[in-house]
């Protein structure tokens, strides 16, 4: 469904994309993952028609991000990083100006956005820089979806929001999933990858791995443990001096630490006491995405 | 067709949800023609004038009296010190010194040329000069009527002007400014309205999700330009009221000519300020060029000074700006009533340039960076 292949793009000395290429599938929900820097708003800037890429090819449905600007203008459904509907006109006159300027109306698309706009209906009267994050992001994908999009470019559309809400707005696409519409969305959020059925991990505009996040975690090839202790600021600051270790991130109240394989339990915790580090608690764990995205950011 | 009217209602919601908008449309111009007009009066009095009497005699005093008298004199102060004199000119006080020499009468009554010396201020050139002519013309009226009391026959032959002012035959200097600045007015709310616009879009980032829908470049030039076109013309319509009820400015011409090349004009100065709002990427960028112009194309137009009397280079200059056009029909139809055949190159000047700089506007509207 969309294709991206060998784009480049430089913005003066500063090459923000190099070579990137990756697929989509029909019907897929798929993310792209990185810190903010990687070239995720470049990417989408070039397959929304707004920004010409130095070279390379990117089509949605077989359509030409350059030659075919104009079909895919049609076709796509697009929020940007930023909000950018009217904050001086109401809910429901975004949706009715987003809707008539694609030839359509809210009346005969309305089914597509019932379950998100169910939940805007109250504040339908209000201006839409007067509402919530959380629903500012409903209202935008509200209005991206008015025109029944083929697909679904969504750039950050979590970041900025309270965890409810993004845990609703993911339900949403999940739904949206489910009703075939093939989705391609970028986050920060490494619990936010896991939802995506195959995930794209991006650093300084190149792709570090694509897989599902499930065989992306599996193909952690390091030993990771996860250590509870009295002070975890003080344990990570020892295990950074850790012979055998890969590589040692806090996580929460935890530090999570990569070693060579041949390392144990009891090799970690008598350098830890040894050291005199109180109240440790050591489990080996299985990798999460987040795991793997730090190890591949080394 | 609806996507250029969901823009033009989009567009009239925006401005009239502004809470400042309102005012800022109908409230100041309303008060800055009535103030302007009120005081761009080129008339020049209250000219302070010392004078310098050496001759102390009737006559001097009776020259003293009929310029205190005059209407656009204010007299300082009579002394004989012209260090005096000089030193209320330095701070200020005066703007004029006349002396009148010794011997003044003695000369007058004998038939002698006598001569009286006139020092003016001339910081204001303008006001300098005025003074000047003021005074000469005192003066000359003022030995015509000695000449003839005393009975002396002086061998000058004279040519008398009769003099007739068509068109504004009491020179009502409101006659003049009232139009221009009702083209002011309506530069302004124009070419500020719609140079702002599109850049405002770019900056709080709504044209980045405008510019993925399928609307058409021309369809959203125009959508932009419908409403700030009507405000327009309601604009000038209060203004025009204004200038015919309140100032009593006569209506020569034909109403349905001005209409029409307002909305000409007002084609091409929207055309102006969305070209601007294209090229530039902030609100304050587009501010500075629309002043830039605005000022050079206010102080060119004609409107403060003739552009008869600016250097040659300068003249041509003006033919490239619009207020200039503006000014002289709106003039001309006003107050001299010319029609359609009179105005017909002012007509296609303006009508020419608003379609080159709307094209211009469209080719700079990129949906694409």
């Amino acid at each position: 469904m969309i294709t991206v292949q060998n784009i480049n793009k430089s913005y003066g000395q500063v090459q923000a994309l190099k070579s990137l290429s990756f697929n989509v599938e029909e019907g897929q929900l798929y993310g792209l993952i990185g810190p903010d820097g990687a070239g995720k708003t470049t990417l989408f800037r070039i397959l929304t028609t707004l920004l010409l890429a130095d070279s390379g090819e990117a089509t949605l449905d077989g359509l030409d991000v350059k030659k075919d600007y104009k079909k895919i203008r049609k076709m796509v459904g697009y929020m940007p990083e930023r909000f950018s509907l009217y904050m001086d006109l109401t809910v429901e006159e975004n949706l009715n100006f987003f809707a008539t300027v694609f030839q359509t109306t809210v009346e005969e698309n309305y089914h597509l956005i019932h379950d998100i706009y169910q939940m805007l209906e109250p504040f339908k009267k209000r201006k839409a820089g007067d509402l919530s994050g959380g629903m500012k992001q409903k209202l935008a994908l509200s209005c991206a979806l008015i025109h029944k999009p083929r697909v679904l470019l969504l750039d950050e559309p979590t970041t900025g929001v309270d965890p409810v809400s993004r845990k609703e707005f993911w339900e949403m696409l999940k739904k949206l999933q489910q009703g075939g519409l093939t989705t391609l969305v970028s986050t920060p959020f490494l619990d936010e990858a896991e939802l995506c059925d195959e995930v794209a991990l991006v650093q300084n505009g190149q792709i570090l791995k694509v897989d599902t996040p499930q065989n992306i975690a599996l193909a952690f090839p390091h030993k990771l443990w996860q250590i509870k202790s009295k002070s975890n600021y003080k344990t990570l600051k020892i295990l950074k001096e850790f012979n055998q270790k890969i590589s040692a991130f806090a996580f929460g109240n935890v530090v999570h630490l990569a070693t060579d394989l041949e390392v144990n339990e009891m090799m970690i915790e008598s350098y830890l006491k040894n050291k005199g580090v109180e109240q440790i608690q050591i489990q080996a764990i299985q990798a999460g995405i987040e795991d793997v995205f730090m190890d591949l950011m080394q | 067709m609806r996507k250029i009217l969901i823009i033009v209602q989009k567009e009239f919601k925006q401005i009239f949800r502004n809470k400042m908008m309102r005012p800022i449309l109908f409230i100041m111009p309303v008060m800055q023609l009535v103030v302007l007009s009120y005081s761009a009066d080129f008339t020049v009095t209250n000219i302070n004038i010392y004078i310098e009497d050496h001759d102390h005699s009737s006559m001097s005093q009776s020259l003293t009296q009929k310029i205190a008298m005059s209407e656009y004199f204010n007299l300082i102060q009579v002394g004989n010190s012209y260090e005096e004199a000089y030193e209320m000119v330095e701070k200020n006080r005066v703007d004029v010194i006349l002396t009148i020499p010794e011997n003044f009468s003695k000369n007058m009554h004998s038939g002698r040329v006598t001569e009286i010396s006139i020092f003016a201020d001339a910081i204001n050139g303008t006001k300098a000069g005025i003074s000047l002519n003021y005074l000469q013309n005192i003066i000359a009226k003022f030995s015509l009527e000695e000449i003839e009391k005393t009975g002396i026959q002086m061998q000058i032959p004279g040519i008398e002007t009769n003099k007739r002012d068509w068109y504004n035959p009491d020179l009502n200097y409101k006659f003049f400014m009232v139009p221009g600045i009702l083209v002011l007015l309506v530069t302004i709310i124009a070419l500020f309205l719609s140079g702002m616009n599109i850049v405002r879009e770019k900056e709080i980032g709504t044209i980045e999700q405008l510019n993925v829908t399928p609307i058409r470049k021309y369809q959203f030039i125009v959508g932009k330009l419908l409403p700030f076109l009507i405000i327009g013309m309601v604009e000038f319509t209060i203004g025009l009221i204004i200038a015919l009820f309140w100032f009593q400015v006569p209506f020569e011409g034909n109403f349905f000519l001005i209409y029409g090349f307002t909305i000409l004009y007002l084609i091409l100065i929207l055309g102006m300020g969305m070209f601007i709002s294209t090229i530039t990427s902030s609100q304050q960028q587009a501010l500075f060029l629309a002043w830039f112009f605005m000022v050079i194309f206010i102080l060119m137009s004609g409107l403060f000074t003739p552009i008869e009397s600016m250097p040659i280079w300068a003249q041509k200059f003006t033919l490239f700006n619009p207020i200039r056009y503006y000014v002289e029909v709106i003039r001309l139809v006003m107050l001299k009533g010319s029609g359609i055949s009179n105005i017909l190159m002012h007509v296609s000047v303006v009508a020419g340039s608003a379609i080159l700089i709307n094209i211009l506007a469209m080719i700079s509207y990129k949906k694409t960076a």
